[in-house]
């Protein structure tokens, strides 16, 4: 953000000196990069908050908020011991790339149908498979909850794997349309004329030239699948509760104990954190693939 | 041996028919251009050709084999882009042998038949190069090696040197002439210039709204357009038109009254043209001479020196008739001249706009690119 601003340049008066106006854009530069990092700390400050309380005592958690403490491990200690961490941590692995998995081998072929054949009704269809994002998720509990407990599914891997794909199916679809409709035509074309069926077409051609944006929607599938609390809290009791409900184990029953629930939420996200900001360059370059050529 | 046979095809999108009907002969070995303004079809006919459009109705033949039904690799074509559409994330070696791969062949088999078409076109130093890597000349010659391996019946090129600047355009031109006669093959070449359409070509086929206007060597359609748009369309610079009124026919031609007042008599067939009919009288710049006694006059309004010729443009009874006259004319802006022409030079047409059929066929009307060649082995 703080970049861009500098390469609007003023026109000076006559009587403004060059040097005046270069200090001006200097003070300009260092405001925003400020106002950047105020920003940056302000949004980033409660998941530090947590982390800090995570190391505090029970005591320490609730009195006058300080940074000078003696940190502690015995939140870790006492939340592990009540909760089997890996149990949780090893769902969310398997539902969110499960579903991930699933989600891309079913948006790849839509994606492809209605970037290369569009019919008329393309477009529309593209809007309503997001509309469906606009509908409250609480609308249908009732209706799948007893779908899922005819069918067996409840407290099951299978079953969240399911409604997450169903859930991340429009964005999914959706970026995949986006990042296929930006690669020239012409070179799919070129590939049928040297051969190649619409399945070799996609494996040699479509995926290795979009893999940027197949890898990004993935991620933000992931994540997305990771975070997810309604439905793993609804759905779920102890076989395939993720993380979420991990979390969750923490905040009703034991009422305020801050330093362990903050100790539980911080071993619930520290996966999927580490795992974004290892993935960033590939987010980053994948989200913006297209718009900059 | 492969030759393509186009009969009544039609090309509809939606409500709109874009390919109105064309019959084609495409014989053994022959480069035939497809050439018109933008969006008269020619490169929708040529991607039905390829088989990257259905065809509406109407029959596509190879060798008298029906292809409508087949897909574009089953037809056995190649296909060379406008924007070269090479594979970016393989190398140039890949790119070429792809279709291979495709088609199951074996490495080494691959390698050998990729090499030959590298050395054809001087790409074996490339082959380990990423398409970013090359040049817009290159990545050219790498789109034409792509389409050499696949060891097409027919090369179909679809404007394939409108992204290269003008020198490289005439190099990739004599390039491509050079390939046509290597390798033996039938090629149908598309483009919007006429002047690529003149060199390369054996026959061309010139497309307006969907419709053949006329198909011919290129001597043919420049000496005997068959209609207005031909005549204006083949040529550079264009064609002047000038109206005229029917004076009377006879056994030497028709004769026509011109702008101004003077009389030719033009060789052409006038039968069916009453007296006092609007005609049109067609000449070429370079038809046109600087004559004290010639039937037409005007005054010049610009003047644009090429060096060895010379454009004048003339403001004549209301209109602007252009000259290409000698390098070295004297002539200013503002002056006042006569100039005239060869009757047997003008073209004349119709209130439909069709041509009058010449009395005399020009000699070199029927020449042909291979022609040349045979004369110049003698």
């Amino acid at each position: 953000m703080n970049t861009t601003t500098t390469a609007k340049t003023a026109v000076a008066p006559a009587h403004v000196s060059i040097g005046d106006v270069a200090r001006a854009q200097r003070w300009r530069k260092v405001g925003m990069a400020l106002l950047g990092w105020a920003v940056a700390l302000l949004i980033f400050f409660p998941i530090f908050w947590m982390i800090i309380t995570g190391f505090k005592t029970e005591t320490d958690a609730v009195a006058d908020p300080t940074l000078i403490f003696s940190p502690t491990l015995e939140s870790y200690a006492a939340v592990q011991g009540r909760a089997d961490y890996l149990k949780f941590a090893l769902n969310s692995v398997a539902v969110s790339f499960g579903s991930t998995l699933l989600a891309l081998l079913i948006a790849i072929p839509s994606a492809y149908a209605m970037a290369f054949l569009p019919t008329k009704r393309t477009k529309g269809t593209l809007l309503w498979m997001l509309s469906t994002k606009m509908l409250p998720s609480v609308g249908v509990l009732v209706p799948i909850y007893l779908i899922f407990r005819d069918v067996g599914l409840l407290d099951t891997r299978t079953g969240l794997i399911i409604v997450y794909t169903l859930m991340n199916l429009p964005i999914v679809v959706w970026m995949l349309y986006t990042f296929f409709k930006d690669l020239p035509k012409d070179i799919l074309e070129a590939g049928r004329m040297d051969g190649a069926g619409t399945l070799q077409e996609v494996w040699y051609l479509l995926l290795p030239l979009t893999l940027p944006g197949i890898a990004s929607t993935g991620l933000l599938s992931v994540i997305l699948s990771w975070n997810e609390a309604f439905w793993s809290l609804n759905l779920t009791t102890s076989n395939a509760a993720p993380l979420t409900a991990y979390i969750a184990s923490f905040s009703s029953p034991e009422g305020l104990f801050w330093a362990k629930l903050s100790a539980a939420s911080t071993m619930a996200i520290a996966p999927i954190l580490i795992f974004g900001w290892l993935t960033q360059k590939q987010m980053v370059r994948g989200l913006t693939f297209g718009a900059v050529k | 041996m492969a030759t393509l046979t186009l009969n009544n095809v039609v090309k509809n999108f939606g409500d709109t028919q874009v390919i109105k009907g064309v019959d084609l002969e495409v014989k053994d070995q022959e480069f035939v251009v497809f050439v018109g303004p933008s969006g008269c079809g020619k490169s929708t006919l040529l991607r039905m050709i390829a088989g990257l459009e259905s065809t509406s109705s109407g029959d596509l033949l190879i060798d008298g084999q029906r292809i409508n039904e087949l897909g574009p690799a089953e037809r056995g074509l190649a296909m060379v882009f406008q924007s070269y559409a090479l594979y970016p994330h393989m190398t140039v070696e890949d790119n070429m042998g792809f279709s291979l791969k495709l088609a199951g062949v074996s490495k080494e088999e691959r390698r050998s038949k990729v090499l030959e078409a590298a050395r054809i076109l001087q790409l074996e130093p490339l082959l380990e190069r990423k398409p970013k890597a090359l040049s817009g000349g290159q990545r050219q010659r790498v789109a034409i090696g792509r389409a050499i391996v696949r060891n097409p019946s027919i090369f179909l090129f679809d404007e394939p040197l409108s992204n290269l600047d003008a020198a490289l355009r005439v190099q990739m031109r004599i390039e491509l002439a050079r390939l046509h006669e290597e390798l033996k093959a039938t090629m149908i070449y598309v483009t919007h210039d006429q002047i690529e359409a003149m060199t390369m070509a054996d026959k061309i086929v010139v497309l307006q709204g969907g419709v053949v206007e006329q198909v011919g060597s290129p001597m043919e359609l420049y000496h005997h357009p068959r209609n207005r748009f031909v005549a204006g369309f083949i040529g550079s610079p264009k064609m002047n038109f000038l109206p005229a009124v029917a004076e009377g026919v006879g056994a030497a031609g028709v004769e026509v009254r011109l702008p101004g007042g003077g009389n030719v008599c033009v060789p052409a067939n006038g039968e069916g043209i009453a007296r006092d009919a609007a005609m049109e009288l067609g000449i070429r710049p370079e038809h046109l001479e600087l004559d004290e006694q010639g039937a037409l006059s005007g005054r010049i309004s610009v003047i644009e020196r090429l060096g060895g010729q010379t454009s004048l443009y003339v403001e004549t009874e209301g209109q602007l008739v252009t000259l290409m006259v000698d390098g070295d004319v004297a002539h200013r802006v503002g002056d006042d001249i006569r100039f005239g022409f060869a009757a047997s030079r003008a073209h004349l047409f119709d209130a439909d706009g069709l041509a009058l059929e010449s009395l005399e066929r020009h000699p070199l009307a029927s020449l042909t690119r291979q022609d040349n060649r045979a004369e110049s082995k003698a």
